[in-house]
């Protein structure tokens, strides 16, 4: 620690061993810089694990070599080869995929720019008006929207789209209503404060930290559609639905399983994509930890 | 030693910094539909450029208000602001707000976006150069005492309140102000890191001359930091605007002195600052001198007594003429640990209280890297306050006297001009 062997004779004085550039002496006296060398921050811990990216898909896989297994193996009449032969299966699912995709797309002009608008001073008095309005959208029964819909629209994959909307809305809607007037005034007046204009402050400050909340709603309506578009086969709009009814009209149980199969398979691995969706686009400094 | 800090703070490019510019408030007035009484009501205050003041008051008195309404954060119902000459009552109040400094309460640092991010976020808007942002977010990093490598990339959740609120400041000076509006910023930090703030502000301000305006509920606070102090009562109404040794030794009202609260004397001693007393020499050894060296200047130095410092120069042991024999020449053995220092800027309360916990009755002063600058002791304390109360007191019968006059003439004329009305 210090020159203990120093003794008397004045020659050779040896330093005291403190590391260089250490600000404490014995842990006394001088912390007038900064008192705590903090550690320095922990290496950004990669936000997508690969657990995270394997474990669904090869689930997902797993369940769909089964049940192509089982399909293939068993004795199939001529009703259910007709269901399930010449690309029907694949029609339906892509069918599925685009109606829930072209619905989420709409679900997500509409509710985030109006979730935006409603957080807006001028139209904050419309606010529980219009989450009223999205409720009842969620409240009738899906069906009975569709069927109300098709007498009004005429049948077709527009009606379907239009029923999945409406019921999609909400969940977005709510979200992202929450999520801006979660953010702390605090945070608002700094930002007025150092002057940005009011754009400035809704993309620079307020969206972000909202982010976080408004993708939980959106996941949840990714969910909802996938769900809800089995119902479009009600308004002729094809998608697994298709499948699902027809083999619960012809009462061939294989039909009926595949339907049911891939329809819960893709919703799974859509709420994967989400979530993964979720991760990268949350603001690094907003993370939980 | 003054040369050498204002060298330093050249070379970190500090120099060239925009000094404070005046601040004229007219009458200054602020309803709130629904209410009858005004939150504020007729303020009209003048500061200087590059004056520290002080909003002090209880809590809704209506400080706030009015520190928001000079940057138009609050719209004032009536009443002219002028800064700097220029009336910026109905200019665009997103251009005057990139020219204001502003910072807040728990610093309102964005949690999104890295420190750097925060810090540049004004520059940008301005429109400054991508290089000229980035020079300038380290530079403030450096400025408000926080590593530009260590903390560049760091988001606010990672840092402790003192340091988020340092980087509050910093975000607030980037742009180069000449004005700076500070609502409590230091509220909401612990008394501790709290007073290494206002020491750090104090720092500041010594370096950049900004015309600060700073709102708090706390009269210690107001006293440590200001160069004027405008204690205000309901509706932002002046009770007092003076110089904090005026408030305290003359306090106009009972609300005044009420606020004051008691141990003014004591008080006063947060006023004066160690560079401003008598800063003695102190014969000091480095750790690196010869033990003979050492055995010689004790000997015949003036005191029994020597400063031993470090290799940075820094205060490290007092040693005393029986330690070296006690502790057989070792000099590890040897002294005792240096506890406590002070800086130039410290009160002299801070300095009585090292004084007064150390068993030698004087206490190191340090300058900004910890270096030796030299020692106080009990004795130039006691002289110091004894010169300034008899000072304040002189100055307290002055004043009294003046304003007396002030009073007098006043109601002299009220009598005239009311007789010339009717």
């Amino acid at each position: 620690m210090s020159p203990s062997h120093q003794s008397g004779s004045g020659k050779g004085p040896a330093t005291p061993t403190r590391p260089p550039g250490e600000h404490d002496v014995k842990g006394h006296a001088f912390h007038d810089e900064e008192s705590d060398p903090s550690p320095a921050p922990a290496a950004p811990a990669r936000r997508i694990t690969w657990r995270k990216l394997v474990v669904l898909p090869a689930v997902l896989t797993v369940i769909l070599v089964i049940t192509y297994v089982w399909i293939t193996n068993i004795h199939l009449d001529s009703i259910a080869e007709n269901s399930l032969s010449g690309g029907n299966v694949q029609l339906r699912w892509w069918q599925h995929v685009r109606l829930t995709a072209i619905s989420t797309f709409w679900v997500l002009i509409i509710a985030i720019p109006l979730g935006i608008a409603l957080t807006r001073r001028r139209l904050r008095k419309a606010a529980p008006a219009f989450t009223a309005l999205a409720n009842i959208g969620q409240a009738t029964p899906a069906i009975g929207l569709l069927a109300l819909l098709v007498i009004w629209l005429g049948i077709g994959p527009r009606t379907a789209i239009i029923g999945i909307v409406i019921y999609a809305v909400l969940p977005v809607l709510s979200n992202t209503v929450a999520g801006l007037r979660a953010i702390e005034p605090n945070m608002i007046e700094a930002a007025r404060g150092m002057g940005m204009s009011g754009r400035g402050v809704l993309l620079k400050v307020e969206l972000p930290l909202a982010v976080p909340l408004i993708l939980a709603g959106v996941r949840t309506a990714l969910v909802l559609n996938v769900g809800t578009a089995t119902l479009a086969t009600f308004g002729g709009g094809g998608g697994l639905g298709d499948l699902i009814t027809s083999g619960i009209q012809t009462q061939r149980m294989p039909v009926l399983i595949i339907g049911s199969v891939l329809t819960v398979v893709l919703a799974l691995l859509v709420d994967w994509l989400a979530s993964l969706a979720e991760l990268a686009l949350t603001p690094r400094g907003l993370e939980e930890r | 030693m003054p040369e050498t800090e204002t060298e330093a703070v050249t070379a970190e490019g500090t120099g060239a910094a925009t000094s404070g510019a005046t601040i004229e408030l007219e009458n200054l007035t602020k309803r709130y539909p629904g209410n009858p009484n005004p939150a504020v009501e007729n303020v009209s205050m003048e500061i200087k450029a590059g004056e520290t003041v002080i909003f002090v008051g209880p809590s809704g008195c209506g400080k706030s208000t009015t520190l928001k309404m000079i940057n138009r954060l609050i719209e004032p119902t009536s009443g002219r602001i002028r800064i700097g000459d220029e009336d910026v009552t109905d200019i665009d109040p997103v251009k005057l707000r990139r020219k204001i400094g502003y910072a807040i309460q728990s610093s309102g640092l964005f949690p999104h976006m890295t420190v750097a991010d925060n810090i540049a976020l004004v520059p940008k808007m301005v429109g400054w150069s991508k290089s000229r942002v980035k020079d300038r977010v380290e530079e403030m990093l450096d400025l408000v005492g926080l590593d530009p490598r260590e903390f560049h990339g760091r988001y606010p959740r990672q840092l402790s309140g003192g340091q988020q609120q340092r980087v509050g400041v910093a975000r607030a000076l980037a742009a180069d102000p000449p004005v700076l509006l500070m609502d409590e910023p230091f509220g909401a930090v612990d008394p501790i890191t709290r007073d290494h703030l206002q020491d750090e502000l104090i720092r500041l301000q010594h370096e950049l001359h900004k015309t600060i305006v700073f709102v708090t509920h706390d009269f210690d606070e107001a006293i440590k930091l200001g160069d004027r102090i405008a204690v205000l009562r309901e509706r932002s109404h002046i009770a007092q605007f003076d110089t904090p040794e005026a408030i305290l030794t003359n306090p106009t009202d009972d609300f005044v002195s009420g606020f004051v609260g008691a141990g003014a004397a004591l008080k006063r001693l947060n006023l004066t600052r160690v560079r401003d007393v008598g800063i003695a020499d102190f014969p000091t050894v480095t750790v690196e001198d010869p033990l003979q060296t050492i055995f010689n200047k004790l000997r015949n130095g003036p005191h029994n007594e020597l400063l031993m410092l470090d290799r940075q120069n820094r205060p490290y042991k007092w040693l005393r003429r029986g330690d070296l024999m006690r502790a057989r020449g070792s000099l590890a053995r040897a002294g005792q640990l240096v506890h406590d220092t002070v800086t130039r800027d410290a009160t002299l309360h801070d300095a009585l209280e090292a004084v007064l916990t150390d068993s030698g009755g004087r206490v190191a002063v340090t300058g900004r890297r910890g270096e030796f600058i030299g020692v106080v002791d009990m004795k130039t304390l006691m002289d110091n306050v004894q010169e300034l109360l008899e000072a304040d007191r002189l100055t307290a019968m002055e004043h009294q006297h003046e304003l007396e006059e002030q009073r007098v003439h006043q109601t002299e004329q009220e009598l005239e001009g009311g007789g010339g009305g009717v």
